[in-house]
C-alpha cells in the first residue's frame, strides 16, 4: 500500500467562535500521482477547505499531515514548495507582463531580498509551454481573456514546482473548450507525478479526469472513493439535493438534472 | 560657479555648505523617500490611487505643526517633533480603528480608517488656523502646510537622514518581494510569503520615512502619487523595475522643483504648489500620449 500524501482527520472549523462550523468531521486520504475532485454545491466549504490545506486558516480541531508530518511543522517556504495554489479568480490591479507574473511562482526557492535569476526565467518560459502559451509571454495581464488568464495562474503556479497542486474551481467560468483545455493540462501533471486536488462545482468537470471524488455537502463529507464507486445517480443526488441522474453517452458517465422547475 | 570663488571667499563657502547643500540633499531625500513610500503602499494596498500620506500621516503632521505653531513657538527642531509625533499617532489610530472595524478586507478597513482619522485631523487643523493669532501664527501656519524647503539647515537634515537611509535601503532590497504583496493574501501565502510579517515591515518603513521628510517639508502633494506612476508607465508595473526608478525621479523632481520654488521669483514660492503645478502637467502628458514606454 503506497502512503498517502495527505492525510485528513476529523477536520473542524468555522469563521467565528460560537458561529456554525463551517467544516465538520471533515475526513479523506489522497494517494500521491491521482487527480481527486472535491465536488459539492455552492457553499460545501470547499474553498474554505482549500484555505485549510494551505495553512491560510488554522481549523478548530483535526488534523492535514503532509507526508505524514503535520502541515504546521512545515515553514511557509517550505510549505510552498510542496504545495501550489491556481486561486479561484484572481485581480490583478497592475499591467505585469505574462512572463514576469508567471516568475512569480518562483518565490518558493528565492530569499526575501533575492531577485529571479536566469534559471528562474528558464523554468518560467517551460510553465509557459507547458501550458501552450508561450506566444503571450510579453503580453499585459489586463489585456488577457478570461481562459488565457486561467492558463497563466496555472502556469504560475507549474513554476513553483509543487508535489502537490491545488486548484480552486478552476473550470467555473471558463467555456467549454477552455475547460477541457484545463482539464487536459491536469491529466498532463498527473502523468508528470503530479497529485492534482481541485474543487468544483460542475459533475462533469470532475468526471471528465479525476481518479477519485470527495463530495461535500454543508460542510461534510457524504462520500468518498473511486470515480466508478462514486459517480452515481444516488450519491450525487444526495450531494446536491436535487434530483440528478447519471447515464453513459459513448462510455462516459454524463449527469442530467430531471427535477422540473415549479 | 567657478570652483576658485569658493576655494577662496568664506560667503560663497557658507552658503553653498551651511545653505544650499543640505537643501538640496533634504530635496533629494523627500523625493526619494515621497515616491518610494508612493509606489510601496500602491503595491500593498492594490490600488493605485493610494499616496504615502493617506493613512492620517499627512493631515496629522500638519496638525502637529500648527499645535507647535501655537502652543510652543516656531523652532524648527521642535515643529518637527511635533510634525512627526502626530503623523505617527495618525498612523496608529487608522491602525486600531482599522481594527476594531468588523467588515471587509483589510484594504478597505485601513483606508476607511484613514480616511476618518484624515477627517479629524484637518477639523483639529481648522480650530487650531481659526484659534491662531492672524498677524504672526496663521502665516506661518499656513506657509508650512504649502509646504518647503527654505528653512532646512543641516541638523534638520541628520534628524531625517538615518530614517531615510535604511528605509529606503529595506525597500530597494525587497523591491521584487513587493510584487508578490501586490498579489493578495491567498496567493501571496501560497507562494510562501510570510504575508503579515512582510507587510507590515514595508508600511511600516513607508510610513516612517513619509511622516519624517513631510516633518521636515511640510505637506509636499502630488510627488508619492505621481511618480510611481511616472516609472510605471516608462518601465512597466514589475516593481523590481519601477521602484527604483520611482526613487531617482522622484528625487531629481523634487531638487527641480525646489529650485524653481527657490528661484522663480523674488520671494520664495511654496514647494507644495510647484510639485502640484508641474506634477499634473507631467502627469497629464504622460497619460494622454501614446507609446511612453521605454520596455516591451
Amino acid at each position: 500500500m503506497i502512503q498517502p500524501i495527505l492525510t485528513i482527520t476529523d477536520l473542524e472549523f468555522s469563521y467565528e467562535a460560537n458561529q456554525k462550523n463551517v467544516l465538520n468531521a471533515v475526513s479523506f486520504e489522497i494517494q500521491p500521482g491521482t487527480i481527486t475532485a472535491i465536488l459539492g454545491p455552492n457553499g460545501a466549504g470547499k474553498t474554505t477547505l482549500i484555505h485549510l490545506l494551505l495553512g491560510l486558516r488554522k481549523p478548530l480541531s483535526g488534523s492535514i499531515l503532509l507526508k505524514n508530518k503535520p502541515i504546521g511543522q512545515y515553514s511557509r517556504k517550505e510549505l510552498s514548495q510542496w504545495i501550489g495554489l491556481v486561486p479561484q479568480s484572481e485581480y490583478v490591479p497592475f499591467e505585469y507582463s505574462v512572463l514576469e507574473y508567471v516568475l512569480l511562482g518562483r518565490a518558493p526557492y528565492l530569499n526575501p531580498l533575492d531577485l529571479p535569476g536566469p534559471f528562474d526565467v528558464q523554468i518560467a518560459r517551460e510553465a509557459l509551454i507547458q501550458v501552450g502559451i508561450e506566444h503571450l509571454e510579453k503580453r499585459p495581464i489586463p489585456e488577457l481573456s478570461g481562459g488565457e488568464l486561467q492558463l497563466v495562474l496555472i502556469a504560475r503556479a507549474l513554476a513553483q514546482k509543487p508535489k502537490v497542486l491545488l486548484l480552486d474551481e478552476p473550470t467555473s467560468h471558463l467555456d467549454l473548450s477552455n475547460r477541457n483545455i484545463t482539464l487536459q493540462i491536469l491529466n498532463q501533471l498527473r502523468l508528470n507525478g503530479v497529485t492534482v486536488l481541485f474543487t468544483t462545482h460542475d459533475p462533469e468537470a470532475s468526471s471528465l479526469v479525476a481518479n477519485n471524488l470527495v463530495l461535500m455537502r454543508q460542510g461534510k463529507v457524504m462520500h468518498t472513493g473511486s470515480l466508478e464507486t462514486t459517480f452515481t445517480s444516488q450519491k450525487l443526488s444526495e450531494t446536491y439535493g436535487t434530483r440528478i441522474d447519471v447515464i453513459q453517452v459513448d462510455g462516459l458517465p454524463v449527469v442530467r438534472s430531471l427535477e422540473k422547475l415549479q | 560657479m567657478p570652483f576658485d570663488v569658493l576655494l577662496n571667499d568664506e560667503l560663497a563657502q557658507r552658503l553653498v555648505f551651511s545653505l544650499r547643500l543640505p537643501r538640496l540633499l533634504s530635496a533629494l531625500c523627500l523625493g526619494m523617500s515621497l515616491s518610494a513610500a508612493g509606489g510601496v503602499m500602491q503595491m500593498l494596498f492594490r490600488n493605485p490611487l493610494v499616496e504615502p500620506g493617506f493613512l492620517g500621516v499627512t493631515q496629522g503632521a500638519g496638525f502637529g505643526a500648527a499645535l507647535c505653531i501655537i502652543f510652543l513657538g516656531t523652532s524648527p527642531l521642535l515643529i518637527e517633533t511635533s510634525a512627526t509625533l502626530f503623523a505617527v499617532l495618525g498612523l496608529l489610530f487608522s491602525y486600531f480603528i482599522a481594527r476594531r472595524i468588523r467588515f471587509g478586507g483589510w484594504v478597505l478597513r485601513l483606508i476607511l480608517a484613514g480616511i476618518a482619522v484624515s477627517a479629524f485631523f484637518s477639523a483639529g487643523l481648522g480650530i487650531l488656523k481659526y484659534l491662531a493669532d492672524p498677524t504672526s501664527q496663521l502665516p506661518e501656519i499656513t506657509f508650512w502646510l504649502l509646504g518647503g524647503l527654505w528653512s532646512v539647515t543641516w541638523p534638520d537634515l541628520f534628524y531625517i537622514l538615518p530614517v531615510v537611509v535604511i528605509g529606503l535601503v529595506i525597500i530597494y532590497l525587497m523591491r521584487w518581494r513587493l510584487n508578490l504583496l501586490s498579489l493578495g493574501d491567498e496567493t501571496a501565502t501560497s507562494l510562501g510569503v510570510s504575508v503579515k510579517r512582510e507587510r507590515t515591515l514595508l508600511l511600516g518603513v513607508s510610513v516612517a520615512i513619509t511622516a519624517v521628510v513631510v516633518s521636515v517639508a511640510g505637506i509636499v502633494g502630488w510627488i508619492g502619487l505621481i511618480i510611481p506612476h511616472i516609472a510605471r508607465r516608462l518601465v512597466g508595473a514589475n516593481s523590481a523595475n519601477f521602484i527604483p526608478v520611482s526613487i531617482s525621479i522622484g528625487g531629481a523632481f523634487a531638487i527641480l522643483c525646489d529650485n524653481i520654488a527657490r528661484t522663480l521669483s523674488a520671494g520664495e514660492i511654496p514647494l507644495g504648489i510647484i510639485t502640484s503645478l508641474l506634477g499634473a502637467v507631467i502627469f497629464l502628458i504622460l497619460m494622454v500620449s501614446p507609446g511612453m514606454r521605454l520596455q516591451r
